[in-house]
């Protein structure tokens, strides 16, 4: 696998489980995940509430938090380099300055006695290696990029808007220039019509800086408007992925068709996300077989039987599904995988 | 893009208002204070306090240590109040109002700096504690637990006894006996604080434990050290006096609240005013200190916040 991997990947997950243990009993959050990411690319994140997204980025970042949370296999291969190997002091500076987070509620993630400047000032000052006065100085310009004037840099957050502070957080994010930026559902906590500013500004900067990034959203629409790949994750699996219009018009995984409704229309508006039949399975015991079946509308009595492998589907992208499988040679396609 | 970002109205009127160009620092603090105003048993009690402070500052000025606080003066023994002598005299013919003037000093310091090492103390102790959890969480807290199963006002007699009653002891008996109020308060805070969203964004940029222990935890738990604090000194200078009572604090004829109303004590039937006047001075003392803790507390209180 490692030997395939292409060497231009800028981030590359291999089979990376992670579980939660609390009170003996245990959380399987993200299963035998595999993506695979570009420079300036962008991979859309979807999937239901649970399905593992958060904890996915969290082991990017090496933030699970342990305990309750432990990596249990994998590979997270970042720039050539295993960082689940990765000693804790590099890896700390790997945070912030070549991978960011942004995380999902503007309103707590930023430091309520810190002012906006100095927190920006913050993540220049631990990287760059430069003075206090120069942080600064660059804080004021980062804030002025996100659209918010520089003297404002003395102010504390609980004086700026919802979307005033999201747009702090992008400039915290963003300040080291990035190589990736991971955004678990940035827009989900706004206002619509802030949601979409937020969202051009997101788009501009990464292409601007070329930036990739993976996107964590519950929102369709958001993934059509910005992303270049998709991955659908359910139950802590991607179960489908591969680039963008044709996993929409190409979609071949039942759960994914559920999602997208029953006309997947990437040209006109493609809502929220469909509810589906039924409840996410208990991820303290996670269903036999194909992790879907229990909801599955074409599920048969092999699913509850055995584990479908990821397949190239004919128009090149990837689902795991075993109705696919009998179609298709099961080659190692992992590589392919988004 | 940035041109319409910053054409775009939503976002450049909304928050204009508070922005006045140069940086303010101090605006949360202003917001605090301009809440506590409101308080008027607070200010009550800041308005005391401001004026024990002030007679502790000018003691000198208002009567001399060695002719008056301490010199004795028999014939004028026990004398009530009077013109002459405001609160009346004590068994030794000392100007009681003079002696508590004086005895602002040593209640004032002996409160503020034990409350001062045993929130650095006890601070510590509960952020290491709370921040790491675990089995340091464990060690740590066990012992605090320790000290508190004793009553504090017998540990720090047992401290005064065995390291001697001198004024640097009692500041450090009071301190110790209290650390493990403020490594609770510390570290209840801390795990809130812990877990919240700005702790794990600031992870994320690669800030180190160090960092995020001292510019982005100990910072958010300063509200209720605060308020602890206050009430701290009041509970210091209610040990100190109730040491010095017992002749194990402030040693005659050095001037202290407790070892006042101590002397005064077999006087209390024919010479009520030599207990009554420390006593009174206490009271009012403490009271003001736990008005202005209970103001802070609500002028702090984050949900009252924005
Ligand atoms: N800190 C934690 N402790 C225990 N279980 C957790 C923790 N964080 C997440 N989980 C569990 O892991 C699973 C995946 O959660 P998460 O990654 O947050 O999903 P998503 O972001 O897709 O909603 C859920 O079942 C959740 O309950
Ligand atoms: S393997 Fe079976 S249960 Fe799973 S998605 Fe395919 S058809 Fe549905
Ligand atoms: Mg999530």
């Amino acid at each position: 696998m490692t030997e395939q991997a292409n060497t231009q990947d800028l981030l590359s997950i291999e089979d990376l489980s992670i579980v939660y243990e609390v009170d003996g009993e245990t959380t399987y959050a993200v299963n035998g995940l595999n993506i695979t990411l570009k420079r300036g690319e962008t991979l859309g994140l979807i999937g239901e509430t649970g399905a593992g997204k958060t904890t996915t980025a969290l082991g990017i970042m090496g933030l699970v938090p342990n305990p309750p949370g432990r990596v249990v296999s994998g590979k997270v291969v970042f720039d050539g380099e295993d960082l689940l190997q990765m000693p804790k002091e590099k890896m700390r500076g790997v945070r912030g300055n070549r991978i960011s987070m942004i995380f999902q509620d503007p309103m707590t993630s930023l430091n309520p006695v810190m002012t906006v400047g100095e927190q920006i000032a913050e993540v220049i000052l631990i990287h760059e290696g430069v003075s206090k006065k120069a942080s600064f100085q660059k804080a004021g310009e980062m804030l002025e990029m996100v659209g918010i004037p520089a003297v404002r840099a003395g102010d504390f957050p609980h004086q700026f808007s919802g979307g005033m502070k999201q747009r702090v957080v992008i400039a915290i994010a963003l300040a080291c220039n990035p190589d990736l930026l991971i955004a678990d559902e940035p827009t989900t906590a706004l206002d619509v019509t802030i949601q979409a500013q937020v969202l051009d500004l997101m788009k501009d900067l990464k292409s601007r800086y070329n930036t990739a990034m993976i996107l964590i959203t519950h929102d369709l629409g958001v993934v059509a408007q910005v992303c270049d790949k998709v991955a659908i994750m359910y139950a802590g699996e991607v179960v489908e992925s591969g680039d963008i219009r044709d996993v929409y018009e190409n979609t071949k995984h039942p759960y994914t068709r559920g999602l997208f409704g029953s006309i997947p229309d990437l040209d006109h508006s493609v809502g929220r996300l469909n509810p589906i039949k039924g409840m996410m399975p208990d991820p303290t015991d996670p269903p036999s077989g194909c992790k879907f079946h229990p909801r599955c509308p074409d599920a048969t009595a092999t699913c509850a039987a055995s584990e479908p492998a990821p397949v190239l589907t004919e128009t090149g992208h990837v689902a795991r599904c075993l109705m696919l499988q009998s179609m298709v040679e099961p080659t190692d396609v992992n590589r392919v995988q988004g | 893009m940035s041109q319409e970002m910053t054409l775009d109205p939503a976002q450049g009127q909304l928050d204009k208002s508070p922005a006045k160009g140069a940086p303010k620092k101090r605006s949360q603090w202003l917001e605090v204070w301009h809440r506590l105003k409101r308080d008027k048993m607070a200010m009550l009690g800041l308005l005391i306090i401001t004026l024990v402070v002030l007679a502790a500052i000018f003691a000198d000025v208002i009567a001399d240590y060695e002719t008056v606080v301490i010199a004795q003066n028999l014939s004028d023994r026990l004398q009530g109040p009077s013109a002459q002598y405001w609160l009346g005299t004590d068994e030794f013919g000392r100007d009681i109002f003079a002696r508590i003037i004086h005895g602002t000093r040593v209640s004032l310091m002996v409160g503020v700096l034990s409350v001062a090492i045993a929130i650095v103390m006890g601070g510590g102790l509960g952020a290491v504690a709370g921040y790491y959890g675990g089995k340091i969480d464990n060690v740590i807290m066990r012992v605090m637990d320790i000290f508190l199963a004793v009553p504090s006002i017998l540990l720090a007699i047992a401290i005064v006894s065995a390291l001697g009653a001198n004024l640097m002891n009692l500041m450090l008996a009071i301190a110790i006996s209290s650390v493990p109020t403020y490594a609770r308060v510390v570290r209840a805070s801390v795990l809130t604080i812990r877990d919240q969203e700005f702790i794990e964004a600031a992870r994320a940029i690669g800030a180190s434990d160090l960092r995020i222990i001292f510019r982005h935890i100990i910072p958010n738990c300063l509200s209720p050290v605060i308020v602890q604090g206050a009430l701290g000194v009041a509970g210091a200078i209610l040990s100190t006096a109730g040491l010095s009572f017992i002749g194990l604090g402030i040693q005659p004829p050095e001037p202290e609240w407790g070892a006042m109303l101590a002397g005064g004590r077999q006087y209390l039937r024919h010479a009520w005013h030599v207990t009554t006047f420390p006593g009174l001075t206490i009271m009012i003392t403490i009271l003001a200190l736990n008005l202005l803790g209970d103001g802070l507390r609500d002028a702090l209180d984050p949900r009252l916040k924005h």
